[in-house]
Order: C-alpha cells, then structure tokens, then sequence
C-alpha cells in the first residue's frame, strides 16, 4: 500500500496544484514541494526504518522485496497490478523523489506562466516514473512507460525554448513508436509463453525462465532493447536527447537527464536480460560495442557544440554508453558499476543542467560562444559548475569515479578491447567538460555581464547534490549493498 | 408472430414509431425544439427498452433480422451515437437554420437503417439497412443547403456521397445477385452449405460475386483504394452529421461485415484474404501519410478513419486464423472505442461551430487550452486516446489489435501497424501542439468563450469519462464482449 501513498500523494498533489492556480501564481509551487517532501519523507523512512511502515521484506522465489502487492486488473489478458519494491527500485525511487525536490526547486523561478499546470506534469511524470520502477507486470510497466511521456510532452511543449515544437514532437514520436515495438515483443513473450505453458499471463515472476530462444528469442529481446536503448539513450537512437533536453525547460530537463534516461537502463537490468538470458548472451558483442561507440563518438559530438545545453545532453548519452557496456558485462563489478553510474550521473546531470538553466534565465542564451568570465561576477556558481564538470568527468571521490571504475573493472574480465576504448572516453571527457569551465567562467567577459549570482534556493539545491554525490564517492558500500541483493536474485553471481 | 418476436422488435419498433410521430408533429407544428426533444426522447427509450424488458436471445426474428448479444450491442452503440448527434444537433442548426425539422426525420431512418444492418443475417435485409442508411444520408449531408449562408459546400458533398455510394450499392447488388445465382440462397450462414454442395467452390462466378461484395463494403468502410470520397464529404457535411457518418454507418458496416465473412466461412478464399490484406496495409499506409498533409481537422478526421478502419481490418483479418471468438471481442471493443472517442472529437468541433460557421481549421485550435480548457482537455483526451495512449480507450482497443494480429501472426501487417501508428503520432501531436500554445488573436467574437448547451456538456463529458473509464478499467465491458462473442 505504501507505493499507492507514493504515486498517490503525487498525483492528488498535481490535481491540488492545478487547481491551485487561480489563488495565485505562488501557490502551485508550494502545494507541489508539499507533496513530493511528503513523498521524500516516505523513502527515507522506506530506507531508514521500514518497520515503522510495518514492512517487513518477502522472499517469493525471485529475490527479496521489502513491498510486493498483487491484485487483478484485467484477467482476461492475465493482467494484474503486480508492484514491487527491492534494493534497485528503492535507490531509483530514491533519486526519483530527491530529483523531484531538486527540479522543483531549479523551477522555483523560472516558471512564471501557468504554473498550475506545470506543476501538475511535473508530478505526475515523477508519479508515472516510481511506477516504472515498481511496475512487475509486463502490461503494467508498459502503460506506466507510456503514461510517464505525457506530461514530460507538456512540459516540452509549453515551457520550452525557441524550437520546442521539433523537439517534443522527435521526444514522443522516438520513445511512442520504440515502446510500441517493446509492446509487440511483450505480446509474443506471452502468446509463447501461453503456448508452452498454457497460462495467460503479464506477470514477470512467471514470464521468468520462459526459455523463448533461437531467432525469434532475439527477435523479441531486440524488441525490448530497443525501446530501452532508445530512452538510455545509446548510439544510433539517441538522436532526440540533444533536442529535448536543449529545448526543455530547466526543471524538464533536470528530470529528463536525472531520471528518465535511468528508466532506460533500469528495463535493460530488470528485463531485458533477465527474461532473455540466451539472446542477449549472443547479443552482447554487439551492445558493449554500441556502449562503446556511444561513448567515444557522442563526447567527440559533444566537444563540437557551443550550446551550452546540447553539451550537457550529449555528455549524458556518452556516460550511459558506461551504464550499457556495464549491463551488458553481466557480472557483479560492472552491474553495481551501471548502477552507481546511474545514480551518480543523476546528480552530476542534473545539477549541470540546472547551472545551464540557470545561467540561460540569467543572460537569455545558451551559446558558449557569447559567454565568458563569468567567474568573477559569479563565483558561487562557477565554483559549483567547476565541481560537477569535475564529477562528471570522473574525479576520484565523487559518486561518478566509483560507478564508471566499476564498470571498466567488470567490463575487462569480458572484453579487453572494449574496455580499452571505453578507457579512452574519460580521456574525452576531461577535454570537453574543461573547454566548458574555460569559455563559460575564464577569459574576459566581453559581454560584461553582471549576473546575480545563485540564490539561497539554488545554492541548497546544488549542496545536497554535491552531498549525494561526495557519500556515493567517499562511501559508495551504502548503495552497493542496497543493490546486491537484487543482483543476485537476476543470478549474477558475488565473489 | 410469438411473443418473443415483439420483445426483441422493441427496439425497431419503438425507432419506428418516433419516425413516425416525429413526422406528424413536423407536419403539423413546425418548432424545432420540440421536434428535437421528441427525437432524443425516442432514441433514449430504444436505447434503454432492453434494460426493462430482457430479451429472447438469441432469436430469428422474421427471417430477415436476428438478434443476439452482438447485434444488440451494435444496436445499443448505433443508437447511442445517434442519441448524440440528436443533441449536438439543434445548437448546431437552430442559430443559422431556418427548416429544420425534417433533419430529425432523416436521422430517424438512416439510424433504423443502420440498426437493421447491424441485424442482418439475410442479404435482403443486409441490402435494405444499407439503403435506408445511405439514402437518408445523402439528404442529411445536403441538409444546410437551403440555409442562407452554410458554413461549407453540402452539396457538392452530398452529390460526390450519392454517387460514390450509389456505385457501391450497385457493387454489392450484383454481388449478390451472383452469390444468389450459384447457391441459390440469401442467407449468410446458407452459403458455406450450398457452396460445398453444388461444388462450386472454385468457380469463377463465385470469386467476382464475393470481390464485388467486398469491393462494394470497402466504399462504404472508405478502405483504401475506395477511400477518394471521405475527406470531401466529412469536410463538407455539417458537423453532426460527419460525426454519425464516422461512427453510426461506420459501425453498423462493420458490424454486419464481420458477421458475414464469419457465418460464411469466407476466409476460407485465399484471393479474399491478399485483397483485404493488400487494402488494410493501403489503409493505414495512405490514410496516415495523407492525414500528414490536411490543414482541416474535419479532413485530418477523415484521412484517420480511413488509417483506423485499416486497423480494424487487421483484426477481421486475424478471424482467419484465431479462434473467432477473439476476434469478435477485438472488433467489437475497438470499434466502441473508436465510436466513443471520435464522438467526443465532433462533439468539441460542434460545440464550436454552427450551420453559418464552422471552427475546423487546425489553426482555429490554437490556444485553446488556456480559451477554454474543458474543450480542450476534452480534445486531447480523444486525440491521444486516437493515437493509442495509454490511459485511454483507445490504448484497449489498439492493445487488441495487437494481440489478435500476434495471435494470427500476421507480422506484414503489424509492421504496418506500428509505422502507420508512429505517423498518425505526429498529426495528433500537431492538433495538441497547437491546442497548447499561447492565444494568437482573441477575435470580440471567441467561439470557444460563448456558452456551451447543456446538452453538449452532457455528451462531452460522458464520452470523456468512458474514454479514461475504459481505458483505465476495462475489465467490465471485456465480460460483456467475451459473453457476447461466445454466444457469437
């Protein structure tokens, strides 16, 4: 029942916001930080002290889980609302709602119009979110991985920048028509699971070891894939994230690059693999190359852009190729590494864009080319764009170092080659992430801006960030062990 | 004439005789809102007789009309959409219109037309229903034109429906004159029979009786390539009357269509099957690549039915190879579906137009989120449920489509599915895109700040709550289809 409190608080909090609006233009923003610190409070106690929740963890055959809660939806198709919460969900559900916090503070000043209606999305997609993360039931994950576009549409589409048409538009078009090919592979996974087994059935526990192999094994798992691959995003299909991400809203983009790219390789970890052990084992090869080849081609992509916002975008695609070839390793070092990678990259992404956000309310341009010298009319800021660039490129002792190390040390026990040029891309990455410090905060200011510089709000959003990401980097055996657990129950197996 | 006949006659009866009383009172008191009220009244007691009195099922009534949960259902849903267009009706030409009495006459006859079709088991009755169907349309379509000044061009509507109709009918009727010659009967479920037992099975004679029949169907469907009359005619019927040509006829052609290939085994014909194949993948193809091009939502209506019925098509053509059952419940649900959400897509375009003037441009949708955004909301709740979004009734029925075309692996036209879906995505989204903008121009005039009736209110809202009803928790009218397709 606690996950319907947490989806529920949101969504009742997103109608209350709505409504709101006529009571002032102030009010939405309040009733939304409300419900999601109510939310927030709700997973630390999940994490802290789930027993004064009354949850007590179950083992039903396929791991442990601290919430599992079935009921029937639709029995003629074997449908039912199958939710489950263990260590993985919990550390997304996590950076969801932490996230949720922090974008509803990067939007505390930006979003003057309609409010209302923007709060409204903005909990109703983190809602549909934790539903992707909790959803066990094929059909349920699927209506929820839909459910949660809708609202990220609207906030593309009404508070983004000067090509928002175009680019909420590619957005919904690339993640509508990847899950409807996910939607026909989940079908033939349970039309052919109903065939052998002769039970009609969504639920993931028995879609588990259904032993579809051979072609259309692969055919089907590359359904899956490729709805995954798409969202990650990975190479050739990440094309519509430098678009929505540079045209979204902060706040939009905050959680795009926080939080909806982690969907993707949440599926990967939770799904893919697992359900189609055989084909991806066959397909393996080929992802940790396109892991690779995301890497390595999107950060050269990303040193060539002087939008400020589409570098950050295609920086992002190059740290989920790490998440990719991590999944795709398959063994305890580099999935932990996926998973670090994901929640660091999180962070570290999320408080770039919101700086790009930021900086762009303040001088109304995202090109580098007309930025400079900043430093000296806002040290706060500098000082923080300079220690999450510095994180993202993988500095030791930030969360980032300890997820990519991971995935690097996993990767090279499968493949020496392409852990080799995957090596390659923190080589790259210090290059753009450094041109980004030199254009936008040294030199001379040619433009003399005078910014002001962050507020208290922004400032609190950025430290707990760079708290988050200094525990994962300093003492990343909290998280680790959080997930070790559900690593196991999918078989991979811990020295 | 046993009881039991008069029980499930009700329904037809009871259309009759607000055909008739509407009439009388149109001839001797011209006033349009009593003619109105009378009409709905009529339709709403045939919608609801049969949950006063059960009736006898399943039954052959006389030998041309059979009732069974499937027709009763179609019936149920024919009726209801003519309920609708009632309503939408008399804001719609009461402000413009000076004669508008007989309009109501008109619907009465091609909704008894379309509940006769939906009936049919019988070529007699097959061919009467879809004649008092169309030719009631025709005069609906051209209705406006004596008004003094109509909001877009009946007549050439009304004339390219008639002709293009009128062919279709002479299609099907010499399709069946052919069908008639060889077996010698006209009952659908006779067929199959007499076919085996005159040996006939691969004659010529037979193969041209059923290509005319299905041929003929497909105009009246619009499948692609029998689709060049659509956009005309939706762009230039008044509104109400797009809305019960989209789904009443629509509906009722389906239903009856279905039944026939079903009862008379005619998926058995492998020519059939590639020229159904061949105008579904067609269908969603050109219906979703054209729909691209439209600036009229009333067009960009007309190019998505023609992608939507190519849909449905999938799932007649699944019936092939799955039990049929599932494909009854699949067809049934998708075209209630569709029925409800197209509805409530007309019913906004109505609420905004009238006889002198119509709001049908994309560009007359922008901003309307923040002019009015109960429309609005009403709008994109059936337009993503159109493009098959979760949530929606919409998603069901695609889900279903789904399921059907996997169950019959039937991977051609799934491909087609999925690429045609992925394009009607991008002119939905315009329609959205453009619904949320800011306001451009506020004209002294806004339609969309102008009360909306009652009545309109009424049909916005039941089809937007059945819309996310169904789309959300399904599972009571899948019990109703799943009895109704095993008593198939």
């Amino acid at each position: 029942m606690i996950l319907v409190w947490l989806m529920l608080i949101l969504f009742v909090g997103g109608i209350a916001a709505w409504l709101s609006e006529s009571r002032g233009s102030d009010v939405p923003r309040v009733i939304a930080l409300v419900a999601i610190l109510l939310d927030l409070a709700l997973v630390i106690l999940m994490l802290v002290a789930p027993e004064i929740l009354g949850l007590t963890s179950i083992d039903n055959g396929h791991g442990e889980w601290l919430v599992l809660f079935e009921a029937d939806w639709i029995p003629r198709f074997g449908i039912s609302f199958i939710f489950g919460v263990d260590g993985l969900s919990l550390l997304l559900i996590g950076l969801t709602v932490f996230l949720g916090v922090i974008s509803i503070g990067s939007a505390w000043h930006e979003i003057k119009e309609r409010s209302g209606f923007f709060y409204f999305n903005l909990l109703w997609t983190l809602a549909g979110v934790i539903g992707v993360f909790t959803a066990l039931d094929l059909f349920l994950f699927f209506f929820f991985w839909e459910v949660m576009l809708i609202p990220m549409y609207f906030i593309i589409a009404i508070w983004g920048h000067e090509n928002k048409e175009y680019a909420a538009m590619k957005f919904f078009i690339f993640t509508q028509v990847s899950g409807l090919i996910m939607l026909l592979s989940i079908l033939v996974l349970v039309f052919f699971n109903y065939q052998t087994n002769g039970v009609l059935t969504f639920s993931y526990f028995e879609l588990l070891g259904n032993g579809l192999a051979g072609e259309i094994g692969m055919l089907v798992m590359l359904g899956f894939f490729i709805a995954f691959a798409t969202k990650l995003p990975a190479v050739p299909i990440h094309n519509w994230l430098p678009d929505a991400h540079s045209q979204a809203p902060t706040a939009g983009s905050v959680i795009l690059a926080g939080i909806l790219l982690k969907t993707g390789a949440y599926g990967l970890i939770r799904f893919t693999v697992p359900l189609f052990p055989e084909p991806s084992q066959v397909f393996t090869p080929i992802a940790m190359t396109l892991g690779v080849v995301s890497i390595l081609y999107t950060a050269k992509v990303a040193f060539a852009q002087t939008d400020l916002k589409r570098l950050i975008a295609y920086t992002s695609v190059s740290h989920m190729g790490f998440v990719l070839l991590g999944v795709y390793s398959w063994n305890a070092q580099a999935l932990q590494g996926a998973i670090m990678t994901m929640l660091a990259h999180g962070f570290s992404a999320a408080a770039l864009f919101m700086l790009a956000g930021g900086l762009q309310h303040r001088i109304h341009t995202r090109d580098m080319d007309k930025m400079g010298g900043l430093w000296s009319v806002a040290p706060k800021m500098s000082f923080m764009a300079l220690f999450f660039t510095v994180a993202a490129v993988g500095m030791p002792g930030l969360g980032n170092f300890i997820g990519e190390f991971l995935v690097l040390l996993g990767s090279f026990q499968v493949s020496v080659t392409t852990t080799a040029f995957a090596a390659l891309g923190l080589v790259v990455a210090a290059v753009y992430s450094l041109i980004v410090i030199q254009k936008v905060f040294h030199g001379e200011n040619t433009n003399n801006y005078e910014i002001e510089d962050l507020t208290f709000i922004e400032m609190a959003c950025f430290a707990l960030m760079m708290i988050g990401l200094l525990w994962m980097g300093l003492y990343p055996q909290t998280m680790l062990d959080m997930a070790e657990p559900t690593l196991r129950s999918l078989g991979v197996a811990f020295p | 004439m046993s009881t039991d006949v008069l029980i499930d006659l009700l329904q037809v009866i009871l259309l009759t005789l607000t055909t008739v009383v509407v009439m009388l009172v149109a001839g001797f008191k011209r006033e349009h809102g009593l003619v109105n009220i009378l009409t709905s009244a009529g339709l709403a007691a045939s919608l609801l007789v049969f949950v006063f009195i059960d009736p006898v099922l399943p039954l052959q009534a006389t030998e041309l009309l059979y009732f069974d949960e499937y027709s009763l259902f179609f019936s149920g849903l024919i009726i209801f959409g003519a309920l609708v267009v009632s309503i939408l009706a008399y804001p719609y030409f009461e402000s413009h219109n000076k004669l508008n009495e007989e309009f109501y006459i008109l619907l009465m006859t091609a909704t008894l037309g379309a509940v006769v079709l939906a009936c049919s088991t019988h070529f007699v009755s097959f061919f009467i229903g879809m004649e008092m169907l169309g030719i009631s349309l025709y005069a609906m379509i051209a209705y406006p034109v004596h008004a003094d000044k109509a909001a877009k061009f009946p007549l050439e509507a009304a004339l390219k429906y008639l002709i293009m109709s009128g062919l279709a009918s002479g299609l099907i009727l010499f399709g069946i004159a052919l069908l008639y010659a060889l077996t010698g009967t006209m009952f659908f479920s006779d067929l199959a029979p007499a076919i085996e037992a005159q040996d006939v099975a691969s004659s010529p004679v037979l193969m041209t009786g059923w290509l005319m029949i299905i041929g003929g169907i497909a105009f009246k469907l619009s499948l692609v390539p029998f689709h060049i009359w659509t956009p005309d005619v939706y762009e230039g019927a008044p509104v109400p009357v797009t809305a019960f040509l989209a789904t009443v006829s629509k509906a009722a052609m389906l239903a009856v269509t279905l039944r026939l290939l079903l009862v008379s085994d005619a998926f058995q014909y492998d020519a059939l099957m590639l020229v159904l194949t061949v105008m579904a993948a067609a269908s969603m193809m050109l219906g979703n690549f054209l729909a691209l091009l439209q600036a009229n939502v009333k067009r960009l209506f007309a190019y998505s039915s023609i992608a939507h019925l190519g849909y449905l098509l999938v799932v007649i053509i699944a019936a092939a190879s799955v039990p049929g059952m599932l494909s009854v419940e699949s067809m049934s649900f998708y075209v209630a579906a569709y029925f409800i959400m197209s509805l409530g897509g007309f019913a906004v375009i109505s609420a905004l137009s009238n006889s002198g003037k119509e709001l049908d441009m994309i560009n007359d949708y922008q901003g309307l989120f923040w002019r009015n955004p109960w429309l609005a909301a009403v709008m994109i709740t059936v337009l993503f449920s159109l493009a098959g979004i979760p949530l929606t009734a919409g998603f069901i029925g695609k889900f279903y489509v789904f399921t059907s075309g996997v169950e019959g692996s039937l991977w051609f036209l799934l491909t087609m599915l999925i690429i045609g879906s992925a394009i009607g995505l991008y002119y939905y989204l315009r329609i959205i895109y453009a619904i949320l903008q800011p306001i451009k121009k506020v004209s002294k005039q806004d339609p969309a700040s102008k009360a909306i009736p009652f009545g309109t209110n009424a049909v916005l809202a039941i089809t937007t709550i059945f819309v996310i009803y169904l789309g959300v928790y399904p599972m009571p009218m899948i019990e109703i289809l799943q009895s109704l397709a095993a008593s198939f």
